[in-house]
């Protein structure tokens, strides 16, 4: 690996988190020291690990409460380019009413879309939307030249700045993964600072920040755990492990891991920082493996719309389904759900 | 030289596959006289549900294939079932302790109705479709179409002919079946399914679930994603509590028949599973 040598006592950005944890260092040599450092993750035991988990059998009345949880941590998500205006509203309304057939359905946690369709995403919630009372559905937007992130800081920035003055309560963004392989991780420091910063709203609060990893394009667990670190230090509020665009997306190994990380920045701050596995889970079965690695891993308390979250679509309508059979005794089918 | 007896182990079918049962259950399968003959697995709701996974996931291929490309796929099950006479006869001896003449011409009357049926594919259209007349200068034409998956109990008397007999009828349309099959005599039709298996019918068009019709029925009848059910072998179950559960999802039903000759090849069974879809169309474009 070839490392510009001329970048290395570059001063980044003096993110809060980091002075405290990096020891008032905030130059690229000490993040990269402090990352480089950070133990390498035994690829073999976590696959096991994440394979035990996967095991654990979940019926009757656990699984009922766990199909409604799954569903009250959707972020339900359309990020086609054939996106409309009315196609946002339908995945709205779905986010409102899942089932119609049955208003005890819990709603999902928010509705994510392209930074241009928010509008319209805000505008179908109408009164459904959160508002100050955060109970209601957020609206999420995906910014920083989604998926790839192959645009200038400028250009990403504006995107971001656009879709919070556009009224997006979360922002998705991606880290620049190119920048991360190359080794320049006080580049993809800076980028996140600076996107956090443009998350700000002229009142002072601040859209919250998911920083999507990738990490079907890192390659290895070693560097999902730096890249989940950096991210955290740089001040991401969830860490997200993929656009859904690049296979592999999410998968149970690669989100322990960061669900470890996570468990370890709570430990060492007593901060919580939320995960979101995205893309490639479409099943129920799926999902509650994920519920209990997250009850396993950082505890039940992580199993909330503020900490953690499925990027996902079909999902919904396969819980559904299984809702549909826990409540009726008999096996429904894809014509009893809504098509999307 | 002395040989090893190895007793074969029947599986399901399902989407094109042999998997053990889910619930890891198997039967015995017994001669008339009592011997063992081999293990079959006994399906559970799970498979089932699997089952119609399966056939739903297969429908749009098969109904969208040509009527003529199923004619032919058809007509190869009835070459490939034939070529394999000898074991089939062999097992049915065994099996329903029948002599290997009766056996003999029960394969022989299964090849018959496999190739009745292949011939129907391309025909049953003309029959049951129609040119309607209309007071206008339009077109009025009205054709049938597949119902969707089918839920099929087989005929619980005979071991291969009851089998060919029910599954045969709705796959001449375009549907997709999930037969249970004979619970006494279950070995031939999973033989058939390897025949399939090796055929060019594809995956999931045909699944094959052993085990209990009485245990399996219920859960098929009141399946959501299921289009039709054909009763015509569940007559020792509580067939009028299944008809009632299907009734629950609008699904099509055909009752129980008795008897060795327990679905009789007849147009009225393809019929039985088809929807008729009418089309408008001017004339004056012509």
């Amino acid at each position: 690996m070839t490392i510009n040598t001329q970048d290395h006592g570059r001063a980044i950005a003096p993110a809060a988190r980091a002075l405290d944890v990096l020891g008032g260092e905030t130059t690229e040599a000490g993040l990269r020291r402090y990352l480089e450092g950070i133990p390498g993750v035994d690829a073999v035991g976590l696959e096991q690990r994440a394979a035990a988990l996967a095991t654990r059998s979940i019926k009757t009345t656990s699984k009922a409460r766990a199909l409604d949880t799954i569903i009250s941590l959707i972020d339900l998500t359309t990020l086609e380019g054939a996106d409309t205006p009315g196609k946002v509203r339908s995945l709205v309304a779905k986010a409102v009413t899942p089932d119609a057939a049955d208003p005890t359905t819990p709603r999902v946690a928010a509705v994510c879309v392209y930074g241009d369709m928010v509008p319209a995403a805000l505008q179908a919630l109408g009164s459904a939307h959160a508002g100050a009372a955060g109970n209601g559905i957020a609206v999420a937007a995906v910014a920083t030249a989604f998926p790839s992130g192959r645009a200038s800081l400028p250009v990403k920035l504006a995107d971001t700045a656009d879709a919070v003055a556009a009224g997006a309560d979360e922002i998705d963004m991606v880290i620049d993964r190119g920048a991360f392989l190359a080794g320049r991780y006080g580049q993809v420091f800076d980028q996140i600072v600076a996107v956090k910063e443009a998350c700000r709203r002229p009142d002072g609060t601040y859209a919250h920040l998911k920083v999507i990893l990738e990490t079907g394009e890192l390659n290895t667990y070693d560097n999902v755990r730096r890249a989940s670190w950096l991210a955290i230090l740089a001040g991401g509020d969830f860490i997200k492990t993929s656009t859904g665009k690049v296979s592999p997306a999410a998968t149970l190994p690669v989100t322990l891991s960061m669900l470890e990380v996570v468990r370890d920045w709570h430990r060492l701050t007593g901060e919580k920082i939320g995960v979101k596995p995205a893309g490639g889970i479409r099943s129920s079965k799926d999902a509650i493996r994920y519920l209990v690695t997250v009850a396993e891993t950082v505890g039940e308390q992580w199993l909330r719309p503020e900490l953690f979250r499925f990027g996902a679509s079909s999902l919904l309508n396969d819980v559904l389904l299984q809702r549909q059979k826990t409540l009726t005794g008999h096996y429904s089918g894809p014509d009893y759900v809504t098509i999307d | 030289m002395t040989h090893l007896a190895v007793p074969k182990t029947y599986k399901l079918f399902i989407g094109g596959k042999f998997p053990r049962s889910e619930s890891g259950r198997t039967v015995e399968v017994r001669t008339a006289s009592g011997d063992f003959i081999a293990n079959a697995a006994k399906a559970s709701r799970k498979d089932a549900r699997d089952a119609v996974v399966a056939a739903r996931a297969a429908l749009s291929g098969w109904a969208g294939a040509t009527a003529y490309n199923r004619g032919q796929v058809l007509y190869r099950i009835a070459e490939l079932l034939d070529g394999r006479r000898g074991q089939f006869i062999d097992e049915i001896v065994q099996l329903e302790g029948v002599s290997a003449r009766d056996a003999a011409a029960q394969v022989d009357e299964a090849v018959d109705r496999w190739v009745w049926y292949a011939g129907w594919t391309d025909k049953f259209a003309q029959v049951a479709g129609n040119a309607n007349p209309v007071a206008g200068p339009y077109f009025n034409l009205s054709v049938p179409e597949p119902t969707g998956v089918v839920a099929v109990v087989v005929p619980q008397e005979t071991s291969l002919l009851g089998f060919v007999s029910a599954v045969a009828p709705p796959l001449v349309s375009g549907n997709t079946v999930v037969a249970v099959a004979s619970e006494r005599f279950p070995l031939p039709a999973i033989s058939l399914a390897e025949v399939l298996a090796t055929s060019d019918v594809p995956g999931g068009v045909v699944n094959v679930l052993t085990g209990s019709p009485a245990e399996l029925a219920p859960w098929l009848a009141a399946h959501a994603d299921v289009n039709a059910l054909d009763l015509v072998g569940a007559g020792d179950t509580d067939w009028v509590d299944l008809q009632i559960a299907a009734a629950e999802t609008l699904k099509r039903v055909l009752p129980p028949e008795q008897g060795d000759d327990a679905a009789a090849p007849s147009l009225d069974r393809i019929l039985a599973f088809t929807e008729t879809k009418t089309v408008w169309h001017t004339k004056s474009l012509l």
